[in-house]
């Protein structure tokens, strides 16, 4: 049995490659002959594939082995504590699978086992409680769906176009949809008392990371999750168990959450003065910026999403997002900004999620430099880099949400550039 | 291996609910009971309860919240995770460093990384110098020329430090390298300078006032909002920045 498998299967790998030859070849063959991946028997029409036993839990198939998270090495000392990049160049729609979402570790993504997590919560509460991960299941379940932008996503274009890749520019984002509990349910059942003024979430990894949030978010939608798109959080999104704080920097979203206490100041933690704190031209910073600001990207094409098909109907496809809730309209320019056009969303856009917009174009196959737009619910339009510049000088890293620019030259290919 | 231990816990468990029982039949006719747990719950008096758990060995630890999950946190659990400083000094443990001791353990576990002034070594962080830069084209930010808090640095270097080897210094170890960083950011002068819970509110920070709250809602939102230009917006397009040219993007970069 396993020796005529192993025949059989050798076979077949031998005739991918015939497969793949013969795609080659019928690329350019004469329309008259026919394309023989449909006048010759494929080797996928003729004999057996993998049994159900094959792929317990399965990966991508080896054809989209391009389609993953990547880094930037000369971005972090190392890569432990270090971010890398969602492939959103090559994605649709608006859920990103966990298995390609980016991460951004402060020491490394830890491995905490289910048994072992406890979750406290303290301070200016009537009754300090410890939760077991089967305790938190036995509150009150929600699903919401919400994006997590790292506030530094586009950080590296402040002082001009610097990565070619929607995914170096745009990466340090996902879309998932969690399953857990409000905070405010945890809290109540803590008994927050009425001083409590703010909320510091701490992780339970070596970086311990720990933010302080205000009471009035903290009771609103922050949200203490242990599923995403419907399993259980990888292990570098916080396994077994993360803080949601929709619409705010990613780096509020505490991961591996092992504490929330209730204070009545805000900590000022390192990740909240010495990081993620925005410097102006003289040299004053903003703390507390915690909002992510409407923005917009094209993801295809872009620099590693090439047009290859030449003129004609192309379809020009990116995402939208704001921290203030709701996108409601997407404008796309085909030449840098002279003329706008405003994209079809494939939905009606959602409080603090990705919305996935389209513009259905004829291309004429000469140079486009298409640019975004995004406009939310509270009536904020995004801004150029040159507007962003104005205000806030060339120093700043974080929360970078300006329009983005795509050289489309004529033979398809497309480069990162600013424009005037 | 987490299967026995279950196991055990779930055996001193039954061993505890066995004793307790024993306990409250024993008793009850002949010693006074101790306070009703679930009043002193209610109260939220920790030390009461404590010592009713240390008498008794039965009090209940099941939270009594309004879904009544989860259970007390215990003084000593609570004393082992809360260990953030705010800026005002909350939460500084007695203790005391001094520079000369600061500069001894920085450089055998900090300087590795963080260089022996504090200087930084290839991207891993500065921690001294930049003073006076903040405004300029490339600020060198440190925890001299940056950051507002004091408490912020001890806390980190507590909770976080050394990088791979986290919560493996003492109280007073983290005084002394404090001491020491300060010392290197010539916000403290005096080589012979001890650092401790006593005086370290009077350290002053360079940068403590730099901090404006975010202003977003007035500096930009009324300047990013309205109907925006859709028709001839411009008179020119030209190219003005180009990534190629500075090429840094990754080889690999999936086109």
């Amino acid at each position: 049995m396993s020796k005529k498998k192993t025949t059989r299967r050798a076979f077949l790998k031998g005739s991918v490659a015939v497969g793949s030859a013969a795609f080659t070849a019928g690329t350019s063959v004469k329309a008259m002959e026919g394309d023989p991946l449909i006048t010759e028997p494929q080797e996928w029409a003729q004999f057996t594939g993998d049994g159900v036993d094959a792929t317990p839990y399965g990966m991508p198939i080896d054809f989209e082995s391009d389609v993953v998270r990547r880094n930037v090495g000369w971005l972090t000392a190392d890569t432990i504590s270090s971010v890398n990049f969602t492939p959103i160049h090559a994605l649709d729609g608006t859920i990103t699978p966990q298995g390609c979402a980016f991460e951004r570790n402060h020491s490394g993504a830890i491995e905490l086992p289910k048994e072992d997590y406890r979750l406290m919560i303290n301070g200016l509460v009537d009754r300090p409680l410890v939760f077991t991960y089967e305790d938190l299941q036995r509150f009150p379940r929600e699903n919401h769906v919400y994006f997590c932008e790292c506030a530094a996503n586009t950080g590296m274009e402040w002082a001009g176009a610097q990565l070619n890749g929607a995914q170096f520019t745009h990466g340090m984002i996902h879309n998932m949809e969690y399953t857990g509990i409000p905070l405010r349910t945890l809290l109540n059942e803590a008994g927050l008392r009425p001083e409590g003024s703010w909320v510091f979430v701490e992780g339970a990894d070596a970086s311990s990371n720990g933010r302080s949030i205000p009471i009035e978010k903290a009771l609103d939608d922050v949200f203490v999750a242990f599923k995403a798109n419907g399993e259980a959080l990888r292990k570098e999104h916080g396994y077994p168990v993360r803080l949601v704080v929709p619409g705010w920097e990613g780096n509020m979203w505490v991961k591996w959450l092992r504490r929330v206490e209730v204070t009545d100041q805000p900590i000022e933690s390192r990740e909240e003065t010495s990081k993620y704190t925005d410097t102006l031209a003289d040299g004053t910073s903003r703390k507390w910026t915690w909002v992510m600001d409407a923005k917009s990207v094209i993801t295809s094409p872009s620099p590693q999403t090439p047009i290859k098909h030449g003129s004609g109907p192309l379809v020009i496809s990116g995402l939208a997002w704001s921290g203030h809730g709701a996108i409601t309209r997407v404008d796309v320019t085909l030449d840098g900004g002279e003329n706008w056009f405003r994209a079809r969303l494939a939905n009606p856009g959602e409080t603090k999620a990705l919305t996935r917009f389209y513009l259905d174009i004829d291309w004429n196959g000469k140079d486009m430099f298409l640019q975004s737009r995004a406009h939310d619910e509270t009536g904020y339009v995004q801004p150029s880099k040159e507007q962003l510049r104005n205000v806030r000088g060339l120093n700043s890293i974080y929360h970078n949400n300006c329009i983005q620019t795509w050289w489309v030259k004529k033979g398809g290919e497309v480069e990162n550039v600013e424009v005037s | 291996m987490s299967k026995s231990r279950n196991l055990f816990f779930l055996l001193s468990l039954g061993v505890i609910f066995v004793l307790a029982l024993a306990y409250n039949f024993a008793d009850r006719n002949i010693a006074k009971l101790p306070p009703d747990p679930r009043t002193v719950n209610a109260q939220y008096d920790f030390d009461l309860r404590i010592i009713a758990a240390a008498n008794a060995a039965n009090a209940p630890l099941e939270g009594t919240g309004p879904l009544g999950l989860g259970r007390k946190a215990l003084k000593q659990e609570i004393v082992a995770w809360d260990l953030e400083i705010a800026p005002d000094g909350t939460g500084l443990p007695v203790g005391s460093g001094s520079v000369s001791y600061g500069e001894e353990i920085f450089s055998e576990q900090c300087s590795v990384c963080h260089g022996d002034f504090a200087e930084g070594v290839d991207r891993w962080p500065e921690l001294a110098g930049g003073e006076g830069t903040l405004a300029d084209e490339d600020p060198l930010k440190t925890v001299g020329s940056y950051w507002p808090h004091l408490s912020t640095a001890w806390d980190y270097i507590h909770r976080s430090m050394p990088y791979g080897y986290a919560q493996s210094l003492s109280d007073d170890d983290v005084y002394a390298m404090l001491a020491y960083i300060l010392y290197s950011n010539d916000i403290i002068e005096d080589e012979e300078f001890v650092l401790s819970n006593e005086n370290f509110l009077d350290v002053e920070m360079p940068n403590a006032n730099g901090f404006i709250i975010d202003d977003r809602d007035v500096t930009e939102y009324p300047l990013f909002s309205g109907d925006p230009c859709m028709k001839d917006c411009k008179l020119k397009v030209e190219v003005t920045m180009r990534a190629r040219v500075l090429d840094v993007t990754p080889e690999d970069g999936g086109s």
